[in-house]
């Protein structure tokens, strides 16, 4: 069985990390593995982990007003789910469900941010990764706004 | 009298259409369609490569360009599809099984399926832009073995909206072609990816250092997706689009298709990425 650390710097969200650093993550992390349909966390809920997804599919819904929830995106193996554990008030503003046998890394959110106090340069290595995929959720998000197929 | 145009090479006047019988509708989507047409006598199904389109023309409605969209090995069938968003392809949506049209063809720069032998395959479709990249992928698929890794990324609007649903469905089922779609809008149970197409080609697996890449759907998307590829590595040299412009003469003399220093219908549609880049993001191009 690999140990967390393995699994963790084979994941493309911490490439190049330097191994001593993927040391000291792994010292947060811990395996977990979720059923299709039941819900990862919720909107409003404390945003106290990230997930780092091995296998399988993940939709992050709009919580339903009045109707069923609308997924919005889905993220999948070699993709990390929630940011809002770095963000005050760390609350998630999503909710995040399993639509396929998930299977993943979970990082603890607040033994995460203690460590980034500590280590400004582990802080920064976080920092700069979750900007990447902030901003490429972002621009997946405003392109889905385009409805791009209309004409095509 | 008729100014004197040049030949497609095969001797045949290329502004001549020949008269094909809607021999098969599929309906697609709501409001997509294909079509086989089968020649008639004095007709025949002329080779294409794949990528290439043909003018169809309802007789007394008019001539749109349509890419091809059927097996490039079927010598007695042309496929087509298309939406029917305009008066002709409304028109064509109404004509049905055992409606005539003229065809005009093939036209046009394929896709580069012999350079990209010995490569992995990156093909990138979005919407309609399926329909154009259904050829090479009947070609690759038929001659699978000369090609390495090759991977289908396709992106539409809602679950309803995905054409060649079947197809799919079993070219996702074959172990050496790796098939992902993507939906805007997961509706009606969709249990798929949600969200564009350019995720998708972020973890895809394929060689960036040697891949070959064919694009094909609205030129935003393109755009988006090219970029996406050149993140990942690949070089614009082996990076191929499809163009859509409105087109009359289908051989490079009305001007209509002009896009940059090129015509769409002779230069193009498909065309390396480098060649039209700086046009790419113009508006108004």
């Amino acid at each position: 069985m690999r140990d967390l650390a393995s699994l963790l710097a084979d994941h493309p969200f911490f490439h190049d990390v330097p191994a001593p650093y993927v040391t000291v993550l792994a010292g947060c992390a811990r395996n977990v593995a979720v059923q299709p349909a039941a819900y990862i966390f919720r909107t409003g809920e404390p945003a106290n982990a990230f997930y780092v997804l091995r296998e399988g599919r993940v939709g992050i819904e709009l919580p339903p007003v009045g109707g069923s929830p609308r997924t919005i995106q889905t993220v999948s193996a070699g993709d990390v789910l929630g940011w809002s554990w770095l963000i005050p008030p760390h609350q998630w503003r999503f909710d995040a469900r399993a639509l396929t046998p998930v299977r993943a890394v979970v990082l603890d959110g607040e033994c995460l941010r203690k460590k980034c106090e500590q280590d400004h340069d582990l802080g920064y290595e976080l920092l700069r990764r979750f900007s990447q995929v902030i901003a490429d959720r972002l621009e997946s998000a405003r392109l889905q706004l385009q409805d791009l197929y209309g004409g095509a | 009298m008729r100014a004197k145009t040049k030949t497609n090479g095969r001797g045949a006047d290329p502004m001549r259409p020949d008269l094909f019988l809607i021999k098969r509708v599929r309906k697609e989507t709501a409001d997509t369609f294909t079509m086989e047409l089968q020649p008639q006598p004095g007709s025949r199904v002329r080779p294409f490569r794949p990528g290439q389109f043909n003018m169809l023309d309802v007789i007394g409605v008019g001539e749109v360009p349509i890419s091809i969209s059927g097996d490039p090995a079927s010598t007695v069938r042309v496929g087509h599809t298309t939406r029917a968003v305009g008066a002709v392809t409304n028109a064509m949506s109404r004509l049905g099984r055992g409606g005539l049209l003229g065809v005009r063809g093939p036209f046009g720069t394929g896709w580069p399926l012999d350079l990209a032998a010995g490569r992995d395959v990156v093909i990138v479709a979005g919407g309609i832009g399926l329909a154009p990249l259904r050829p090479a992928i009947y070609h690759v698929l038929a001659h699978r073995s000369r090609y390495g890794r090759v991977v289908l990324l396709y992106g539409t609007r809602t679950p309803s909206d995905i054409l060649f649903r079947n197809e799919l469905r079993l070219w996702g089922g074959r172990f050496d072609l790796d098939v992902q779609v993507t939906v805007d809008r997961g509706e009606g149970g969709w249990r798929g990816n949600v969200g564009v197409v350019t995720p998708l080609i972020r973890r895809a697996g394929f060689d960036p250092l040697q891949a070959l890449a064919m694009v094909c759907g609205p030129e935003i998307m393109m755009r988006f997706a090219v970029q996406e590829l050149q993140k990942r590595g690949v070089t614009n040299d082996r990076i191929y689009v499809s163009l859509e412009r409105n087109m009359k003469c289908a051989i490079g003399l009305c001007g209509h298709c002009q896009f940059g220093p090129f015509f769409v219908c002779k230069d193009g549609p498909v065309f390396r990425v480098d060649r039209v880049e700086p046009w790419l993001a113009k508006r108004e191009i």
